[in-house]
């Protein structure tokens, strides 16, 4: 048995669709899946806040749930859709969330707002509720804001449910 | 941060991954949902030389009932148990572990298997598991073989399963406890349990009270000796030692075993008996 036979590679293809765009490249196996987003995409919404899978502003929607980018390599995305906060609003009109956010002003700073956004996307798609305060809260404990105190944090995506029970 | 220069390679499936087991042993590490893996990577706290991707074995991802146990594949995501009507009728308990875990986003990605190859001495569910007396199915290109849910790991990070094996199912017993609680307790929010409590009938099992998850003996020997829920709680931590760290010192931890183990006592009242 030789050395070089060993399985695997240090470089690898990842190919991905971001946003509804197919992509394809090589990258260094090591190389997690917020920085195939932030520097080689360009897709900078999405947030380094505390690189510890602590913070959830790294949030992006992997096959449509919510995952913490900056604890998955690129390579664990490979032949999945990927969703940035950049995809979600359709040309000029604000994604529902986005809305909501805006309506409530649930958004100071705005770091940790896309992971936050991408995450209620994925909550209010698993969950059909009706969602609780409670619901919400715990729904939203992987994503650390440090300026709104999450009050209307909360009541946007209350709001959110509200709605869609009233059909 | 990012992780040292590493090699990686996806299986395709679970006989190219029990091949490779077989044939390049641990220098390969098997990486699942990642969830601690790559943060210990990051942090330069674990070194690999190369990464064999289990994350697409579909075929290690479901929860299935199988007459005498329920099934659930070692790839199966945290956040699948919090919703499978299976879990729910047979398994509650396996819900309500995984709902301690980490957040959201983190149970997307975490699986079963990961958590018990992981070894945490304070991991939710692997402490279920032990308490409700599951079996882990460990495989290699020679078979399969079970070792007892409380037997799989032999100190912190640290298990039986061989380098040539890998974690493919557990299987909890049907059917379940008649009365079963779970109790955690964790400061801040997203930080591992100081201390968690499993209760099933008479099993009583504890996380974070030593280098394993471990069945408390001396109160599941009070409750058959009659003895109720307080005089049996008094005994949580016999032969435990809890470590003594940032987070909390052995004495609090010691404590807590005692209240958490009286409150899920309480939880199953009137008094469990084996």
């Amino acid at each position: 048995m030789t050395v070089d036979a060993r399985p695997g590679t240090e470089a690898v293809t990842v190919t991905t669709t971001v946003n509804g765009r197919a992509d394809s490249r090589q990258v260094p196996a090591r190389t997690l899946l917020v920085h195939l987003l932030r520097e080689e995409l360009g897709l900078t919404a999405t947030t380094v806040g505390c690189d510890t899978s602590s913070c959830g502003a790294c949030t992006v929607l992997l096959d449509g749930r919510s995952v913490k980018s900056c604890t998955l390599l690129a390579a664990q995305a490979d032949g999945a859709d990927v969703r940035t906060a950049e995809g979600l609003a359709d040309g000029d009109r604000l994604h529902p969330v986005q809305e909501a956010f805006r309506e409530h002003h649930a958004l100071q700073c705005g770091f940790c707002t896309p992971g936050m956004v991408l995450a209620v996307v994925s909550l209010l798609d698993e969950n059909p509720g009706p969602l609780t305060e409670h619901d919400v809260r715990r729904a939203l404990v992987g994503n650390l804001c440090r300026c709104t105190g999450y009050h209307n944090i909360v009541r946007a995506v209350l709001a959110l449910d509200a709605a869609r029970q009233a059909g | 941060m990012i992780p040292a220069s590493v090699r990686y390679h996806r299986a395709a499936d679970l006989a190219e991954a029990l091949e490779l087991r077989r044939a390049y042993g641990d220098l390969l590490r098997p990486l699942a949902g990642g969830q601690s893996l790559l943060p210990a990577l990051k942090l330069r706290r674990d070194r690999v030389d190369t990464l064999l991707d289990l994350g697409r074995i579909g075929e290690l991802s479901y929860v299935a009932h199988r007459g005498d146990h329920l099934a659930v594949g070692a790839l199966t995501r945290y956040q699948r148990l919090l919703t499978d009507p299976l879990v729910d009728r047979y398994a509650p308990m396996l819900a309500t572990a995984a709902a301690a875990v980490g957040d959201p986003q983190v149970r997307h990605a975490g699986t079963v298997g990961g958590a018990l190859a992981q070894a945490d001495p304070a991991a939710d569910l692997p402490l279920a598991l032990v308490a409700l007396d599951a079996a882990v199915v460990l495989a290699s290109t020679a078979g399969t073989r079970e070792v007892p849910a409380a037997e799989l790991a032999v100190g912190p990070g640290a298990t039986l399963c061989r380098p040539d094996e890998l974690v493919t199912e557990v299987r909890v017993p049907l059917p379940g406890p008649a009365r079963w609680s779970y109790r955690t307790f964790a400061r801040p929010a997203l930080e591992w349990s100081l201390v968690a409590v499993a209760v099933a009938d008479g099993r009583v099992a504890l996380a974070g009270m030593g280098p394993t998850i471990r069945r408390a003996r001396g109160v599941e020997a009070a409750l058959a000796d009659g003895a109720g829920a307080a005089a049996a709680a008094a005994r949580a931590d016999e032969d435990c030692d809890p470590v003594d760290d940032v987070r909390a010192s052995a004495a609090y931890r010691r404590h807590l075993s005692r209240v958490l183990v009286a409150r899920a006592l309480a939880d199953c009242s009137p008094e469990v008996r084996p």
